[in-house]
């Protein structure tokens, strides 16, 4: 019994990274209808940068400072990349975000090199741990689904309550008539880049001393992340929550299941059969897919 | 208010629109009429800036507009109900009547914003019954409606409909056209386009007969409903439509 709590709680805890990684990949999908493939990228920068500046400042500072830097990466890729397309395709779309995801990760070699870097634990060490009814959890994994929680939260008021956030749902809704509105689209667009990169680029700090980083564990989170997106139904960020941490729990159990080798063979096989069989997604509801426009 | 001179627009290499000009002054309502394709939306299209002119000049407010964003037109007072209503369908009622109101926060009027909407409401008190429901989930008429409330809410000089009565019941034709009328009472200035010709040049100043991409004809609504050419096309169009 408390072998299987002990696994749900690791689901959990790879769950949270997965849904803000899948979050990220909303935000942009829901205001340019882009899947940005480099969104794992921003996760990786964002790890990576905090390892490099906790050096320099407090880890809470630098958490903030590599979450800032990554945003500003976020908004140069849209103005430099992005911005000027007009009505790109789809497939152009694609190459044109794998093709950055290449040039981060590549120039994230150069900067720090082929290390696996990961930031301290933010309260305790690697062998601290809460006893919870027999089931030892690691305090890292309170600040993981705590800081998800909060940033879920907090999304939410911000795309429901706030003018900006009524602005990005609105060009996601209908980007002729944001226009009509007077809504620079534009503005949003370079907007959401921001906004999901800072996202993704707090996810790289909150998974760091768990997962440990290197410059090329962003693709694989991409996959993760994009798996959960289309298991909870692309755009649909509180679904992609709930699909994250069935994709966390499944992975958790397979390994107690399978040779730990085969931990991302579940993720991948539940995206093709995603594909194959419901693209709309688990909790994609028809009715409401087609209130969108795309 | 407006002023079109020898406006050439289209897609790519098709100008559906040659050597238009039209004139709306304060306080009128001008109404395009034409059937399909003659390029009553391209023109509408143009002057918001969706599309970009081939030439020509469109002068708004005396201020020529012809290169300009539509964000900045809409900012300038020039709004668009646009055709098929166009409605954030996700989104609720109410939301959907603030993001009109969006330039007037940019114009740092924001707090005239919610007076306005219980205006609105007023106007249109089915908008308020609705007001938590998804725009989406509307009828085709409240929908008409709604796309007019969120234009109205940016506090426009001037507003643009297209084809305010496209795929409504008459009944409900009859009440979208009642509120253009209301609208105009309160001096709204209003560029209507219509293939309902009869309904709309009753409702205008002045119109003009869009053909093919050219004014063929244009004159005060009175002249136009007593044209022989315009009787013939209104008849033949009624002929299609029953």
């Amino acid at each position: 019994m408390e072998l299987l709590l002990q696994y749900i709680v690791a689901g959990i805890t790879y769950g949270t990274i997965y849904a803000i990684v899948a979050i990220g990949f909303n935000i942009i999908y829901n205001t340019t209808g882009i899947i940005n493939f480099a969104q794992g990228e921003f996760v990786m920068l964002g790890g990576m940068t905090a390892f490099t500046l906790k050096e320099y400042m407090p880890l809470p500072v630098a958490i903030i400072c590599a979450v800032v830097i990554t945003m500003i990466i976020g908004a140069l890729i849209e103005i430099v990349f992005i911005r000027w397309l007009h009505k790109p395709s789809v497939l152009r779309m694609i190459i044109i975000t794998i093709g950055l995801s290449i040039l981060i990760r590549e120039t994230a070699l150069h900067i720090w090199g082929e290390g696996v870097t990961a930031l301290p634990y933010f309260t305790g060490t690697s062998v601290t741990s809460v006893n919870l009814g027999g089931v030892f959890i690691s305090p890292q994994v309170f600040w993981a689904v705590g800081i998800s929680s909060i940033v879920v939260i907090l999304l939410g008021i911000f795309f429901n309550f706030t003018l900006l956030g009524k602005q990005m749902r609105a060009c996601s809704a209908n980007r002729e008539a944001a226009r009509l509105c007077g809504i620079s689209t534009q503005n949003m667009v370079t907007f959401s880049f921001m906004l999901s990169a800072a996202i993704g680029a707090l996810g790289g700090c909150i998974v760091s001393p768990i997962t440990y980083i290197s410059y090329d564990s962003g693709s694989q989170l991409a996959i993760k992340g994009f798996t959960v997106a289309i298991l909870g139904g692309l755009g649909n960020s509180t679904a992609a929550v709930a699909a994250a941490m069935i994709l966390g729990i499944l992975e958790s159990f397979s390994i107690w299941a399978l040779p730990a080798a085969y931990k991302d063979v579940v993720s991948i096989a539940i995206m093709l059969i995603i594909l194959f069989v419901k693209p709309s997604g688990l909790f994609g509801n028809a009715a409401a897919a087609r209130l969108k426009e795309y | 208010m407006l002023k079109i001179d020898n406006l050439v627009s289209g897609y790519d290499n098709l100008k559906v629109i040659q050597n238009v000009s039209i004139k709306v002054n304060p306080g009128e309502i001008v109404s395009i009429i034409g059937a399909n394709g003659a390029g009553k939306t391209t023109l509408l299209k143009t002057i918001t800036g969706i599309l970009k002119p081939v030439s020509g000049s469109i002068f708004f407010d005396g201020q020529d507009i012809s290169s300009t964003k539509t964000e900045k037109i809409v900012h300038l007072g020039c709004s668009l109900v646009p055709e098929g209503r166009q409605v954030f369908a996700p989104m609720t009622v109410r939301e959907n009547l603030i993001l009109g109101g969006y330039v007037q926060y940019k114009r740092k009027l924001g707090s005239d914003v919610l007076p306005y909407l219980d205006r609105i409401y007023k106007l249109f008190p089915r908008l308020l019954e609705r007001e938590t429901q998804f725009a989406g989930s509307l009828s085709g008429g409240e929908q008409q409606m709604l796309a007019i409330g969120r234009a109205m809410m940016a506090r426009p000089k001037l507003v643009m409909m297209d084809e305010p009565s496209m795929g409504l019941a008459p009944l409900v034709i009859k009440e979208i056209f009642s509120i253009v009328r209301m609208l105009r009472d309160e001096g709204a200035t209003i560029l209507l386009v219509e293939q309902n010709a009869k309904a709309a040049l009753r409702l205008a100043d002045r119109g003009y007969v869009l053909e093919t991409g050219k004014v063929i004809l244009e004159g005060s609504s009175k002249e136009l409903l007593e044209n022989d050419d315009v009787k013939c096309a209104y008849l033949g169009k009624t002929k299609k439509d029953t």
